[in-house]
């Protein structure tokens, strides 16, 4: 078996593990003497583990298109599981992501007045630290059991910080949460069993070779077929993730009930689980399967897009339409991906890294102004602008992003997938066109709630003492606004680090793509 | 008929079970010398019976091989699940011991009950010989029963003893007339020698086949009471709410792995070959597969409803015989009968520890005064005692079948092995009830954790009613067996890799 050693992907997915045993031991020895100390740990192991997947990223060839860094050990060796990890472009992309946004979260937990008063620091930053490691996991992980395992390990933190530090529904919104997502994943289960049990392991790469091959093959005939089942089991669950229109309904609840740093982890790594997903299984396992269904699934995606924005203008609540404005952006992903080429692709995968940095970013906003005024309402703000300059030149860079000006990340992704859906086989013009019209939308939305919050007159009371930004504040943000003017301007290297790899995945669809054109033009051809 | 010497017996083989059997009798007498402020030390020798019994089980761990004149299979199916039966056994001894001082229960009977009936729960396990199943599956109930009944002027104890023996007497009736008809049918009581002359009487068409298969359906109805699946589970949610807590605990674990044992040995070693002409499904597969749908929905949603944790737990006890029995259904398919019997005893393992886990933990917080615990005690738990919380947490995770725990190891196994089977409609059932599951597990990860702030003032600190350093032992014990067995479930599977019920005696 190859690479038994350590490898550069292990040490990064067990440094946030190293940091939450030190501060369960903290915790043990004494949880009241240390109940400062514990931040500081969990902040310098992310940081740590940022730095680790720098290197990482220093170490990947992007020309190469095979595996990378990997590392393979017997785990249960008679039913065929491995501990098998191992990075691709989009893995490493979604990696860095993740460890950029995991030290962000915890350093802007340090200011959280809930978790002040609430307490537990232990337990807080310990689930932060299990929820990187297991995010990390969800990318690297090359066997379905070891993906199956980080996927479900996510929930638990995030309940438990959705449940005791959020807001005052905290208990039903992180029940629905449990319950939602563990619903999706259990089908996926079986389908993972079902594809292991057939494939005879299950090593990803291994059974992708043997369906490219023709060794594996999971019969395909139709929209109701065994592939497409197992297709709709992981698509299920991935949708129930991202979230895809109509499976969104726990999003704003969750999101609205969460703590700032838990909507930031949420809408920043979580839901792109997802889609990576869908790229990294549902493709390359059930490639007629996707072929099939790109239509459906990019209606609903489109659905998604206008409907999220339609339902975000309709907000009071600055949080929930943030939240809302997740299922619209997320939609543009799934479009990208199920566009099945290289365009839609490439775009879907930055995509997820710009939604990542402008969303998260938008909820450490709106956590700050909930610190100083303990509502989330718009209709409590006004002409913040004014009270607090520099913010509200932040909050405008952050929300132009998000709604994907020309120049900073957003545009890049979006455009990118546009182009991607026009040029599709599967898709073509409409979604596109419908697509655009969620772009216009999300300007509609962002710029009213940053009208409603930021400008006008400055009438209200409370708002003309507003406590002006802490330094920890502003160091939170900076990362966000390089990255936002990083991905805008320079966005070619991303699109290489990636190249080969969306390259791959789009080849193992292409050859099902061009049978079906084939078909019709030989239908068209018998039909007169 | 020639008496048989001792070598053809050979004994040696069945030691683990002899010992046990042996050394309880000897501390049977012990106990009459032993003064009665200091009946504990009857606990530690029963806990040093069990030790001997380990250690023979280690020596005869990786035999295959019969004794008593094939009446007793060791193997390593015999092996696994003594151990299993073993662990249980000596984590119940651990929760007992201060629980039967505190409730003014404490007699040296109570351990020598405790060891008679695993002896039957290993006896179950080895047995080849439909004889030896009824004889060894009355010695581990009628222990039961009367522990059911320990505690003094408790009507509820009594209750739960009487119902369970009455119910338990009934079915083991069934049973036996199950052995009698499949004895009238083959002319043999022996599961190979049953399994070698099924397929002869079959063929012949027959009044015989017919005794064969009523035969079949009583041994379904008298091992599925045993196990408690639907709908032979009524006697469960009483009988476990009224017998102590340490007694339920034992029971809703050892007289599982006794029965499934049994189950899957009868099935896969004798019955294999029940089919319709020209099919490799076994007859029973259907059967089994819709009481396994049946309990598993039954069992997760009933348990939606209660309040009274014991009575969850039994629910949930319920529910979960119904993924083992998923897996025994699923060995009706030729040539999965091994593969699906390692998932079961896999789930068997992982199920004993967390389940334990779970009852000790509700028994810390069991009052003396008799009252029952219910889901309101665990609000706030985790500001009070925030390990035990965790712990608790831990192994409700586990019983959901969340991965890094022993839960999940179990589950998938017995997932993978029902989808091979071809079971999907059951596997759907099956992961769907598991999320229902979720909803009253996760219940009390809500009290502990989320609900803190509706606690009572002044529970600070409140000094738990059944904590004590062996309770502690316990818990810690099936932690370490529920986390092990998740992360690193190959040590399990290597106990198991050899288990060859089926293709033991090939056609």
């Amino acid at each position: 078996m190859e690479n038994t050693g350590l490898s550069l992907t292990t040490v990064t997915l067990f440094l946030p593990m190293v940091g939450l045993t030190i501060i369960a031991g903290m915790a043990l020895l004494d949880a009241e003497k240390n109940r400062e100390n514990f931040k500081w740990v969990a902040f310098a192991f992310s940081i740590l583990t940022f730095f680790a997947s720098l290197l990482m990223w220093a170490n990947y060839n992007s020309a190469d298109p095979a595996l990378q860094l990997v590392q393979r050990n017997d785990w249960l060796p008679q039913y065929g599981i491995s501990y098998y990890v191992g990075i691709d472009g989009i893995s490493l992309l979604l990696v860095l992501l993740t460890t950029v946004i995991t030290p962000i979260a915890v350093f802007a937990s340090f200011r959280s007045h809930v978790i002040h008063e609430r307490g537990r620091e232990a337990l807080y930053y310990g689930f932060m630290l299990l929820l990187e490691w297991a995010m990390i996991g969800v990318f690297v992980a090359q066997d379905l059991v070891i993906f199956y395992i980080f996927w479900e390990v996510t929930l638990i933190p995030m309940y438990f910080m959705i449940g005791i530090w959020g807001s005052e529904n905290r208990v039903y919104a992180a029940v629905k949460f449990f319950l939602y997502t563990m619903a999706g994943s259990i089908l996926m289960l079986l389908a993972m069993l079902y594809v292991g049990t057939q494939a005879g392991t299950f090593a990803l790469p291994e059974i992708v070779n043997a369906v490219q091959s023709g060794a594996v093959s999971f019969p395909f005939d139709g929209l109701f077929s065994t592939q497409s089942f197992l297709f709709l089991g992981f698509l299920i669950a991935f949708a129930i993730k991202v979230p895809l229109w109509p499976f969104h309904s726990w999003l704003p609840d969750a999101h609205v009930q969460a703590p700032t740093a838990g909507s930031v982890i949420l809408a920043g790594v979580l839901l792109k689980m997802g889609t990576y997903g869908i790229v990294r299984f549902c493709l390359p396992l059930f490639p007629e399967a996707s072929v099939a269904w790109a239509p459906v699934v990019g209606g609903l995606a489109v659905i998604g897009i206008i409907y999220g924005a339609w339902v975000s203008y309709a907000q009071v609540d600055m949080k929930k339409l943030v939240a809302y404005s997740s299922v619209s952006h997320m939609g543009f992903v799934v479009l990208g991906i199920f566009a099945l080429n290289a365009q839609g692709l490439q775009g879907a995968t930055l995509q997820m890294i710009n939604h990542g940095i402008s969303t998260g970013g938008l909820f450490l906003l709106v956590g700050m102004l909930y610190e100083r005024r303990h509502t989330k309402l718009m209709a409590a703000y006004g002409g913040i602008w004014k009270a607090l300059p520099l913010f509200g030149a932040i909050s405008l860079i952050v929300s132009l992003s998000s709604m994907g000006l020309p120049g900073l990340n957003g545009f890049v992704g979006e455009f990118t997938i546009l182009m991607g859906a026009f040029g599709s086989e599967v898709l073509g013009f409409f979604f596109a066109l419908f697509a655009t019209l969620g772009v216009i939308l999300a300007a509609v939305y962002t710029l009213a709630m940053f009208q409603k919050v930021y400008l006008g007159e400055l009438d209200k009371e409370e708002n003309k003492h507003l406590e002006p930004m802490h330094w920890q504040e502003i160091a939170v943000l900076i990362p966000i606004l390089v990255l936002i003017f990083w991905i805008g301007l320079q966005p070619v290297g991303f699109f290489n680090t990636m190249d080969t790899s969306t390259e791959a995945i789009v080849n193992y669809v292409q050859p099902h793509i061009d049978e079906i054109v084939v078909e019709n033009a030989a239908s068209v051809s018998e039909a007169p | 008929m020639d008496i048989p010497t001792l070598e053809q017996l050979n004994l040696s083989a069945a030691f683990p079970a002899i010992s046990l059997a042996l050394g309880t009798c000897l501390l049977l007498l012990v106990d009459l010398f032993l003064p009665k402020n200091r009946k504990y030390l009857t606990a530690w020798l029963a806990l040093g019976g069990l030790a001997v019994s380990f250690i023979f089980n280690l020596f005869a761990y990786n035999s295959s091989t019969t004794a008593l004149e094939g009446m007793f299979i060791a193997d390593q199916f015999t092996g696994f699940s003594n151990i299993a039966v073993i662990v249980a056994t000596a984590i119940s001894i651990l929760l007992s011991i201060d629980y039967l001082k505190r409730h003014q229960m404490e007699r040296g009977e109570y351990y020598i009950l405790l060891l008679f009936s695993a002896t039957g729960a290993m006896f179950m396990a080895a047995a080849n010989d439909l004889v030896v199943i009824f004889v060894a599956l009355e010695l581990l109930s009628i222990p039961l029963y009367i522990m059911a009944a320990f505690r003094p002027n408790d009507a509820r104890s009594e209750e739960s003893g009487m119902k369970y023996f009455i119910l338990g007497a009934f079915s083991s009736a069934f049973l036996v007339y199950g052995a009698a008809l499949i004895y009238g049918a083959s002319g043999t009581t022996n599961l190979t020698e049953i399994f070698s002359s099924v397929e002869g009487i079959l063929a012949t068409q027959s009044a015989s086949s017919l005794y064969l298969l009523a035969g079949t359906a009583l041994l379904v109805v008298g091992l599925g009471f045993k196990v408690a699946v639907v709908p032979f589970h009524m006697w469960t949610p009483d009988v476990y709410e009224g017998a102590p807590t340490p007694v339920t605990a034992y029971m809703s674990v050892v007289a599982k792995l006794g029965g499934f044992a049994s189950f899957l040995r009868v099935m896969i070693i004798a019955l294999p070959a029940l089919a319709l002409p020209e099919s490799t499904i076994a007859v029973w597969q259907t059967t089994l597969w819709l009481i396994a749908a049946a309990t598993l929905i039954l069992g997760n949603f009933v348990a939606i409803a209660q309040t009274n944790v014991k009575r969850m737990l039994a629910y949930s006890s319920i529910a979960h015989a119904g993924y083992i029995l998923m897996a025994v259904a699923a060995a009706g398919t030729a040539g999965l009968g091994d593969s699906a019997a390692q998932a079961a005893l896999i789930y068997l393992l992982a199920y004993t520890f967390t389940n334990l886990g779970a009852f000790a933990v509700a028994m810390v917080l069991e009052k003396t005064d008799g009252s029952n615990v219910t889901l309101d005690d665990f609000i706030g738990l985790s500001r009070r005692q925030p390990l035990l919380a965790f712990l608790m947490a831990f192994f409700m995770l586990s019983l959901i079948g969340i991965p890094t725990t022993s839960g999940f190891i179990g589950k998938w196994l017995v997932f993978q092995v029902t989808l091979e089977a071809g079971l999907i409609p059951l596997a759907i059932i099956g992961v769907l009830t598991s999320v229902v599951s979720a909803y009253y597990y996760v219940r009390i990860i809500v009290n502990m954790y989320l609900r803190e702030n509706e606690a009572a003032v002044g529970d600070e600190g409140e000094a738990l009613p059944g904590a004590s350093q062996y309770v502690n032992w316990a818990i810690y014990a099936s932690f370490a067996g529920t986390l092990i067995l998740g992360l690193l479930p190959v040590l399990a599977t290597n106990l198991v890799n050899t288990v060859n019920l089926a293709t033991m005696f090939p056609r």
